[in-house]
């Protein structure tokens, strides 16, 4: 197996992966960031927007694990540097 | 596939570079100051005001008031810096809903640009609220042990602001791209639903966080 097979192949895996696992430990995390919320919500009304805003910045910071992941991801498949010097090498051969 | 809107150079000379991300930029800046000198150009404090007036009394101050309950107590300090970073932002990301254009935070050079001027930001509102000392003895609380995960944390936290824009941003715009190759009409149109709701929900997070973290260096801790 040469090596542009290999790069495509281990390429491709790990993209998928990647964002296969690294979306898991975000969604279960926001899951219990907004059953927390709703429950002070439902336990102090007034608190609304307070709790509201909290919640939003909370779930922004923990999407953004979720993000890297993702940018790594479509960085492998659309943006690999190792695909394109390997191309580079055959087309230019 | 473009990954963002920096590949489509213009005009490049060295190692300057006329790309479209800084075209789009200049060209949202313009229509903004244009529009809202427009606007402003005669104020009137009747009861019958015109709408733009209106619309722009609502946006500032609903952020005046968000500033405020962020805990910064003369949010007119802060409402230069801070609303031009929510209104630069959601108005890239909701101009997208015209044909052709890519919006210039979905380029990793934008989104550093803000990040690093938010990094430069709190230090400077830090010092100007409690002076060059009490600022750089607030990264000795709560203990002097801290004082290198601060510094660390003042790094990543920017970074994490830049990357969350752009990767937010980024990943709307190419999902809708490849949407669009395999199922032509509904499927995109409902990515592309989400991805303005993305970008106005982006544009609030990367403000109220620059709000949160000059709050927090313009406190005066007592004890």
């Amino acid at each position: 197996m040469d090596s542009m097979t290999l790069i495509a192949i281990v390429s491709i895996i790990t993209a998928g992966v990647t964002i296969a696992v690294g979306s898991i430990a975000p969604a279960l995390g926001e899951g219990r960031a907004v059953s927390t919320a709703l429950s002070s919500l439902a336990q102090q009304p007034d608190a609304s927007s307070t709790i509201t805003r909290t919640l939003f910045v909370g779930l922004a910071m923990i999407e953004s694990i979720a993000i890297y992941c993702l940018v790594i991801s479509m960085i492998l498949i659309f943006a690999n540097p190792f695909w394109h010097h390997v191309i580079d090498k055959a087309t230019g051969k | 596939m473009r990954l963002t809107p920096d590949d489509l150079v213009f005009w490049q000379y060295g190692f300057l570079e006329l790309n479209l991300t800084i075209v789009t930029t200049w060209v949202l800046m313009l229509v903004m100051t244009v529009g809202a000198w427009l606007t402003t150009r005669k104020l009137v404090t009747e009861v019958h005001i015109s709408r733009w007036q209106g619309f722009l009394e609502i946006v500032v101050t609903t952020i005046q008031e968000q500033i405020k309950e962020v805990g910064l107590d003369h949010p007119a300090k802060y409402l230069g810096f801070l609303g031009t970073l929510f209104l630069f932002i959601a108005v890239s990301n909701l101009c997208s809903i015209i044909p052709g254009y890519e919006a210039p935070t979905g380029s990793l050079s934008t989104t550093s640009a803000l990040a690093i001027s938010v990094f430069v930001a709190v230090p400077f509102f830090g010092i100007e609220e409690q002076g060059l000392g009490g600022y750089l003895k607030s990264y000795l609380k709560p203990t002097w042990i801290m004082l290198p995960f601060n510094i660390i944390s003042e790094f990543s936290r920017t970074f994490a602001l830049a990357m969350r824009l752009f990767g937010n941003i980024m990943s709307g715009t190419m999902i809708v791209a490849i949407l669009l190759t395999i199922t032509p009409l509904f499927f995109p149109d409902f990515m592309y639903l989400l991805g303005l709701l993305t970008g106005m929900v982006q544009a609030y997070i990367f403000s109220i966080l620059a709000t949160v973290y000059i709050a927090a260096a313009t406190r005066t801790r007592d004890g």
